[in-house]
């Protein structure tokens, strides 16, 4: 039986065709993935399932195999549509039951909210699919992984059969993205049908049964996953040949460049997150810090960076004793910075990808003279390193929102090694980007090893660690605990997760 | 873009304004005949309208200031207030010639609320206090101090609830002498111009200046649109958000300053607030918070509030519409629904 089947499909915003003549076709009770590029027109399409975006005219939906027309989320949810978006649309200060039954609320006869009731019922969905919720916690007080259960269950108890999921292990944990794909099992053994969203190729592999891949808003292929590898599915969904590996040859690292001694560092509610901890760093070299997210990485990175004070210990760059300098004395002494969230702390969304560039450097020559900013220089600089980075459009002038991920990320990443840095430290590098931009970004990272700088890649990512690091070094609750050269995977995982 | 938001929004506020003149049993045709006239009709008017705006133009920029820092300075009028009370007591003691008397008075006036503001600014920089909830209560602060500070001996005028009145050499009214035999101009000069016009002209343009010419100005913008980003760039916001709010102050009490230098003379104990600094969020709102908006919205404000008296007595009409018309522009262009494309 058919769940849900789209035919012909198109969707314009203005000039824009995000979706054209799109066919999609689920079956009842498997695990579909859809996968593509960002900006490729997943989440349009999804939107258009799920009533908050119309298609334009002349396509059809058939849901259970009858045609209809989905005007409105309202109306998705009523037809048994439930859909889990990435960013979760949870409040924050409610508890876990409020939540849940936000906008379906039982009421009992005098009209009040019936609480019983409607615990019982989330009770008894909770323990057939072994959520283990505990109905009275806030949201702000549960983590990352357990919010998506709420949203999952958000949609059981309204009785949704259709379970649509956008980019759902994106701000997982490796150890709650292993609980996600439990649950996922456990829902289509009980006969829901699960739509996935995603660019990531091995959680295809793992959970999807079918694949629907998409480029440029168009349809590509529905493939079987079992019969299919990830090489295969990469190359469909960027339209070229991608390297999933890179191949780097060995280099013999260089003098110690960066060193951090015993720190010792507080996180905000004033607890320790980095205890005793020590690093070295070697001039042509990759360290990769490994370690589930929330062992102290943050607060390391903000140590570095000069954002958060540094109670003990000691960090020195080039001999050179960097503890508790203010962010842009560190940068003038050449430690450059990746940020985690380069929307957030990365760039300046509202500037134009020209003023972005010289973000930390607007008050040297040749950028200003006497306080004045000389526009001719911003703009000769912008030409040149949009050039060289390949950063597209070719446009300083446009607002940094108006890029995509990808090239948002070529921005930082031009900016940081403009200014000549020894000690590059990337936190997360490639984190929502998609295939062909990660691709990019690690060449650039090895190319810059190759040239002798020492680079900290500190990752949530195993493979992106494994793949890049000369060395690797586990952090756990704080502490850096094992470090290897070329371990397995599994060795990694058992020493990421000792800690805990 | 913006500018659209802001036309139509002042077109739309015009037909609710039509509406309840309407309502009212007036001609809606006939009232804006009358506030045309009224505003543009004689050069003397014209020359109203550029004393009446005078203040909202620069009340309207510190908003506008402010706010591409990232900060609602509600204090424009506390900072108003503060830099008419400097005026006038300076204006009083000194008694220089004007070419020392003028300048030192205005830079006394805007070092004063230019404290005031950053106080404020600093407020939240050191301990986090959010600067709305700061500022409307410097407001009231500025207000009752000004009306103790009227009534000190030495300062205050007998058997009065004002102050002394300002040395004439502190005033800038220079025109008054100017006596144009060109009919036009003799109608124009006739009401108390003053160089206060001038003065707000130069501001707009040196704001204009910091805020897309010079490294300050782009560090302001930054800390404006995304403070974490800033600080990770290396910029300490703290300061620049005090400093953001100096420069506000500064902007607001220049207002007050030249208020008291060019048109009042001296200053007079306070019921409640005037409203100067209030009409400047006005006047940032419909200038889409830039120094040429601000201009221009600072004129459109004097013009309403100017012509708007004139239907009270042509037509019996109440005057209140115009705060509602302002309202409800200031509705409009707040519905930012309105104004985005539809997705």
């Amino acid at each position: 039986m058919i769940a849900l089947e789209l035919k012909n499909i198109s969707k314009t915003f203005g000039t824009f065709k995000a979706n054209s003549n799109i066919n999609l076709q689920v079956k009842k009770g498997e695990v579909h993935a859809i996968l593509g590029e960002n900006g490729a027109g997943k989440s349009t399409l999804m939107k258009i399932i799920f009533g908050l975006h119309q298609p334009d005219a002349g396509g059809e939906i058939l849901l259970n195999e009858k045609s209809i027309k989905i005007p409105s989320a309202h109306f998705a949810i009523k037809s048994g549509i439930g859909m889990v978006h990435q960013h979760f649309m949870l409040i924050r200060p409610f508890t876990i039951l409020q939540n849940i039954i936000l906008g379906f609320e039982p009421r009992n006869f005098l009209g009040f909210i019936d609480y019983t009731k409607a615990r019982n019922e989330i009770l008894k969905i909770s323990k057939s699919y072994n959520f283990n919720l505990d109905l009275d916690l806030k949201i702000e007080n549960i983590s990352v992984g357990m919010q998506q259960r709420v949203e999952i269950v958000k949609t059981l108890y309204r009785n949704a059969e259709l379970i649509i999921l956008d980019e759902p292990t994106a701000v997982l944990t490796p150890q709650e993205i292993e609980d996600f794909y439990r649950i996922i099992s456990n829902l289509k053994s009980s006969g829901k049908t699960i739509i996935i969203i995603t660019h990531k190729l091995h959680e295809i592999k793992e959970i999807a049964d079918r694949c629907t891949i998409i480029r440029k808003g168009e349809y590509i292929e529905t493939l079987d996953v079992r019969s299919t590898s990830e090489e295969i599915l990469a190359s469909k969904m960027v339209g070229r040949e991608v390297n999933l590996k890179i191949s780097k040859e060995d280099k013999i690292p260089g003098e110690m460049i960066l060193e951090i001694s015993n720190l010792e560092v507080k996180n905000d509610k004033g607890l320790l997150a980095l205890k005793n901890f020590s690093l070295k760093l070697a001039r042509g070299e990759i360290l990769g810090l490994a370690g589930i997210d929330g062992n102290g990485q943050k607060e390391l990175v903000d140590a570095l960076t000069g954002l958060r004070r540094v109670s003990k210990g000691q960090i020195t760059l080039q001999k050179k004793n960097i503890t508790n300098l203010s962010p842009k004395m560190i940068y003038h002494e050449k430690l450059a910075m990746i940020p985690e969230d380069r929307q957030r702390r990365g760039l300046i969304m509202d500037y134009s990808v020209k003023e972005n560039f010289v973000l930390q450097r607007i008050d040297q020559k040749p950028f200003s003279q006497y306080g004045f900013i000389i526009t001719r220089e911003l703009n000769s600089f912008a030409e040149l390193l949009m050039e060289k980075f390949d950063i597209r459009p070719r446009n300083k002038e446009l607002k940094s929102s108006e890029l995509s991920g990808g090239n948002q990320q070529k921005i930082i990443l031009a900016r940081e090694i403009s200014n000549n840095p020894d000690v590059l430290i990337a936190f997360q590098p490639t984190r929502g980007l998609d295939v062909g931009a990660i691709e990019y970004i690690h060449l650039e990272l090895i190319k810059l090893r190759n040239q002798n700088k020492a680079i900290l890649l500190i990752s949530y990512e195993l493979d992106e660690i494994l793949n890049l690091s000369d060395r690797i070094q586990v952090i756990t609750e704080g502490v850096a605990s094992q470090s290897f050269i070329k371990p397995t995977k599994e060795e990694i995982g058992l020493a990421m997760g000792s800690g805990k | 873009m913006k500018i659209i938001t802001s036309i139509s929004s002042v077109f739309l506020g015009l037909l609710v304004g039509a509406l309840i003149l309407k309502i009212s049993g007036i001609s809606p045709l006939e009232a804006y005949q009358v506030m045309w006239e009224g505003a543009f009709s004689k050069p003397q008017y014209i020359a109203y309208i550029i004393i009446r705006s005078t203040p909202l133009i620069l009340t309207g920029l510190s908003v506008a200031f402010a706010f591409r820092t990232g900060l609602f300075n509600i204090g424009s009028e506390g900072q108003f207030i503060i830099g008419a009370l400097s005026a006038a007591y300076f204006g009083v003691k000194f008694h220089y010639p004007a070419y020392l008397q003028i300048p030192l008075v205005l830079l006394l006036s805007i070092f004063f609320s230019g404290i005031y503001g950053g106080l404020a600014g600093l407020l939240k920089a050191k301990f986090g206090i959010h600067e709305v909830i700061s500022t409307i209560m410097l407001n009231w602060i500025a207000l009752y101090f000004s009306n103790y500070a009227v009534m000190t001996e030495g300062f205050h005028r007998p058997y009065t609830e004002t102050s002394e009145f300002i040395n004439p050499t502190t005033s800038i009214t220079f025109f008054e002498n100017i006596k144009p035999t060109n009919q036009f101009w003799s109608d124009f000069f006739r009401p108390p111009v003053n160089a206060g016009i001038l003065i707000a002209i130069i501001s707009i343009l040196v704001v204009w200046i910091i805020l897309n010419k010079t490294t300050f100005g782009f560090k302001l913008k930054s800390v404006g649109f995304n403070p974490e980003a800033s600080r990770y760039a290396g910029i300490n916001v703290e300061k620049k958000m005090t400093q953001s709010m100096i420069i506000a102050g500064s902007l607001s009490g220049l207002a007050g300053a030249l208020h008291v230098m060019g048109v009042s003379k001296n200053i007079a104990i306070l019921a409640a607030h005037e409203g100067y600094g209030f009409d400047g969020i006005a006047v940032a709102l419909i200038g889409s918070n830039t120094p040429f908006g601000s201009l221009i919205a600072g004129f459109f404000l004097g013009t309403l509030k100017y012509s708007g008296q004139k239907i009270q007595s042509a037509l019996d009409a109440p005057s209140e519409v115009i705060l509602i018309m302002i309202g409800a522009i200031i509705f409009f262009i707040a519905i930012p629904n309105l104004w985005r494309k539809k997705s």
